[in-house]
């Protein structure tokens, strides 16, 4: 019974000394939280991807909470609409960030940038970028190796097998795991835009004109006349290399026309209007040979169609096109006729014969293009033309 | 027994075709491009302009700085550009490029055949003329041999050793020296040690090499303090910590200097350009270079100004074979894949290696299969198959913990790996991050 007694009185007494000293520890090395950070951080999508620039959501939900307003915390995850959120929860208001994207400024593929080595080493761009040049003339351009396509945790980023080079799609959270990743400072994130539209140099090529022409076809050789065609004073020229910035742009699409190399890309721009004399223009063989991409004969007509009822008063003004050089896509052009169509019931009914024709062709392309597959292609046209386009931003 | 160093090491095969081929003297070249970064450190300032009328030794390029070296024409001409061209690599670089006209020399260099063996500069009338001839270790790195003679304070130098392993494969550019200037190198040596201020000199040279050694030992016998010690053959012990090792027995501390150790580790081509510049003016302005590989016409070792375009060199040995897929500059361990055959020879061009096809390529790479043999035989102890995972994953400060920085990249864990894995160029990169790093830590 003795036996008993002492094991309960001791058990108790070490329980009692045990927990004075746990609650002394508690006290001592008590850390005080906000419990806002729980909060906010339920808020947050929990990606950790580290976009935000904190590492992980707690990170910047412990940002958040400490700061006194919203200014330059984003998460690109989750975007305005959580940012809003979270801005509700914490009883603060949150300016409207505009939406951003990854931008591959490199356009060197296999046929604008030849190789003139070949690496065989750790297929890793940052390896390559350590050892040497690269496989082409071009010291700055994309290497290929697909670190950036590794980095994503999106899968927002893939490497297009016939160029060579990587593409972004609509998945991009803006979170710059990419920009970090690529070894040469290619991948950029710029201002998604208005409907997506977005003009950009893609090229990041510092050497100077010819020795950056010499090594691939459609680098930024510098020569600022994209600069001068600009009105809003959105380009400058640094080493030898224009850079278009994407605040002060106002997607007018001169300098696209004026960059003798066609090293400015613009990206979801509905296609120009061609006057029925480009097309002939177009049609001749000369003109024919340059061209970089063929156009499929019954896109062709789709489009002949529509231009030529549409703008019957523009072939008078501008005799003096001459279209050098025109990349056409399928998928620009279905946009046309897309967004025109209506008005060519409205122009003339004369030519309404070939309208029911014109459709069916747009249908059968339009199926037989899942979203992914449409493509970003450089588009060259002559500065005239660009007058006769009348597009709402 | 043998000495040599204890951990790791492998057993490339030797295919030194060209051990028996005589120096051959290259003519000079119609230009030469001088890079004026061809060591480690800050790249020499140019001193001269485009028009200059320059005659071979005269200093171009002033070095900038502690950690860098004079930079000199090796040939007489007009300077036509100071500019940028591409290296080996394919990457810009300031270069001097000079149209050479005759061959005139600067005054009070010494040209004739005649050895001098009296040694009468004091140890800061070396140490001057060894900066001022721009002289950089011959071995590879190209590290300034004025900054390695000037022990940091508070550690004294005990002993020289002088490296004459040579074991890259392929390579016999120090092999023939040893041959061909064997008094030079030993008169050398004995320069080195009085700059040091050491009384005890060893050669070390492999055993592959019984000619060299017996040449060596024939002369070091008349002079006091100079050995000569021959080594096991085991790649890589060329390799300053390996040598240290293998000759003293000591093994230098992790991220040391071998001054720790007492040490200092010259290369055989080093005391052969010290007995120039010190007993004769002459800056170092010209070196040995073998041009080697399996479809090789005529494979040797050449004696050729510095800026001499790599692809003369080639033209010397044969021209490039038809099968060719891939020139080394360097050695096969070591060396690195040229992308532009137009690079000059620099003070660290130890060889010219032209690989076919069926050598060259890498074999696809496959699984780790845990099988550590990367591990057995790194000669530092590390790991390399974990080194890899962690640079991949961008874990500097694990990598650093892991002593990635006494990685001496030298190539035995890739060579020996039997999935192929590129362990070599995956530590590379986690090293040079791991530096970065280090280097932003100490600001």
């Amino acid at each position: 019974m003795n036996t008993i007694l002492i094991t309960i009185v001791s058990l108790c007494a070490i329980g009692i000394v045990s927990a004075v000293i746990l609650y002394i520890v508690a006290q001592k090395f008590n850390v005080e939280e906000d419990p806002r950070i729980d909060t906010v951080e339920g808020l947050l999508p929990g990606a950790n991807c580290g976009g935000c620039g904190y590492p992980g959501c707690r990170g910047l939900a412990e940002a958040i909470v400490k700061a006194n307003d919203m200014e330059g915390l984003l998460c690109p995850v989750g975007g305005t609409a959580g940012m809003q959120k979270i801005a509700a929860a914490l009883g603060r208001e949150v300016s409207e960030a505009a939406p951003k994207i990854a931008v591959v400024r490199c356009n060197g593929s296999c046929d604008n940038r030849p190789r003139i080595n070949r690496y065989d080493g750790a297929p890793s761009c940052a390896v390559e970028h350590a050892l040497y040049a690269g496989e082409t003339a071009c010291i700055y351009g994309c290497l290929g190796c697909g670190d950036c396509v590794e980095a994503c945790v999106f899968d927002a980023i893939h490497m297009d097998e016939t160029t060579g080079l990587p593409v972004v799609n609509d998945k991009c959270v803006a979170c710059g795991a990419c920009v970090k990743a690529c070894p040469r400072s290619i991948i950029e994130l710029r201002n998604r835009g208005p409907k997506e539209r977005r003009i950009f140099v893609a090229c990041v090529n510092k050497e100077k004109g010819g020795t950056a022409r010499k090594a691939c076809s459609v680098a930024c050789i510098g020569c600022s006349k994209c600069a001068k065609a600009c009105t809003f004073e959105a380009i400058s020229i640094e080493n030898n290399l224009a850079y278009i910035d994407f605040t002060k742009c106002r997607l007018c699409r001169k300098c696209v026309g004026v960059c003798p190399t066609g090293a400015i890309q613009e990206i979801n721009f509905p296609a120009r209007k061609i006057t029925p004399e480009i097309q002939e223009t177009e049609n001749t063989p000369a003109v024919a040979a340059e061209a970089k991409e063929t156009v499929k004969p019954a896109a062709l007509t789709a489009e002949t169609a529509v231009t030529g009822t549409l703008v019957p008063t523009a072939v008078t003004v501008v005799k003096e096109v001459v279209v050098t050089e025109e990349v056409v896509t399928v998928e620009e052009e279905i946009v046309t006729v897309e967004e025109e169509i209506v008005t060519v019931e409205d122009v003339s009914a004369g030519e309404k014969a070939e309208e029911p024709e014109m459709t069916e062709e747009r249908e059968v392309v339009e199926e037989t293009i899942p979203e992914e597959e449409k493509k970003e292609v450089p588009r060259k046209v002559d500065l005239a033309t660009d007058e006769e386009i009348d597009f709402k931003i | 027994m043998l000495k040599t160093f204890k951990i790791g090491g492998v057993h490339p095969p030797e295919n030194k075709w060209t051990a028996d081929g005589k120096i051959e003297v290259l003519p000079v070249p119609e230009e030469v491009v001088i890079p004026l970064g061809q060591h480690i450190g800050a790249p020499a300032t140019p001193v001269v302009q485009k028009g200059d009328h320059v005659k071979a030794g005269q200093l171009i390029g002033e070095a900038a700085g502690f950690v860098s070296a004079a930079v000199h024409s090796s040939v007489s001409g007009t300077v036509t550009a100071v500019e940028e061209r591409p290296d080996a690599g394919g990457i810009p670089r300031p270069v001097v490029v000079i149209k050479v006209e005759g061959d005139e020399w600067m005054e009070g260099i010494n040209r004739s055949e005649r050895a001098e063996h009296n040694i009468t500069a004091s140890k800061e009338e070396i140490l001057k003329a060894i900066g001022a001839a721009g002289i950089v270790g011959m071995g590879g790195a190209a590290f300034p041999t004025r900054v390695k003679l000037s022990p940091p304070p508070g550690n004294t130098a005990e002993l020289l050793i002088i490296n004459g392993v040579e074991c890259e494969p392929y390579l016999t550019a120090d092999h023939r020296i040893m041959l061909e200037r064997a008094e030079d190198i030993v008169v050398g040596t004995m320069i080195l040690m009085k700059a040091l201020g050491v009384k005890k000199a060893v050669i070390g040279i492999e055993n592959n090499k019984p000619d060299a050694i017996g040449k060596l030992q024939g002369i070091a016998t008349k002079v006091l303090g100079v050995e000569i010690c021959p080594l096991k053959v085991k790649y890589p012990q060329g390799g300053e910590k390996q040598l240290i090792k293998a000759v003293t027995g000591k093994t230098v501390p992790s991220c040391g200097l071998p001054i720790a150790v007492g040490a200092v580790v010259q290369n055989v081509g080093t005391a052969l350009a010290v007995y120039e510049a010190v007993m004769k003016r002459k800056p170092l302005v010209e070196r040995i270079v073998t041009v080697t590989g399996t479809s090789v016409k005529k494979p040797g070792n050449f004696l050729c100004r510095i800026g001499t375009p790599i692809s003369r060199l080639i033209e010397a040995a044969g021209g490039l074979p038809a099968d060719s897929a891939k020139v080394i500059c360097g050695g096969p361990m070591m060396g690195r894949a040229m992308a532009n055959l137009d690079a000059p020879v620099t003070k660290g061009t130890s060889g010219i290696l032209i690989l076919s096809e069926k050598e060259a390529l890498r074999k696809p790479e496959s699984n780790c299969i845990r099988c550590s043999k990367c591990v057995s035989v790194c000669p530092m102890g590390l790991e390399p198959y974990l080194l890899m995972d962690l640079s991949r994953f961008q874990l500097p400060e694990r990598l650093e913990t892991e002593k990635v920085m006494d990685c001496i990249e030298c190539g035995s864990c890739s060579f020996t790996c039997p999935s192929h894995r590129p362990l070599l160029d995956y530590i590379r990169l986690g090293k040079g991050r791991t530096g970065v790093m280090i280097r932003n830590r100490k600001k």
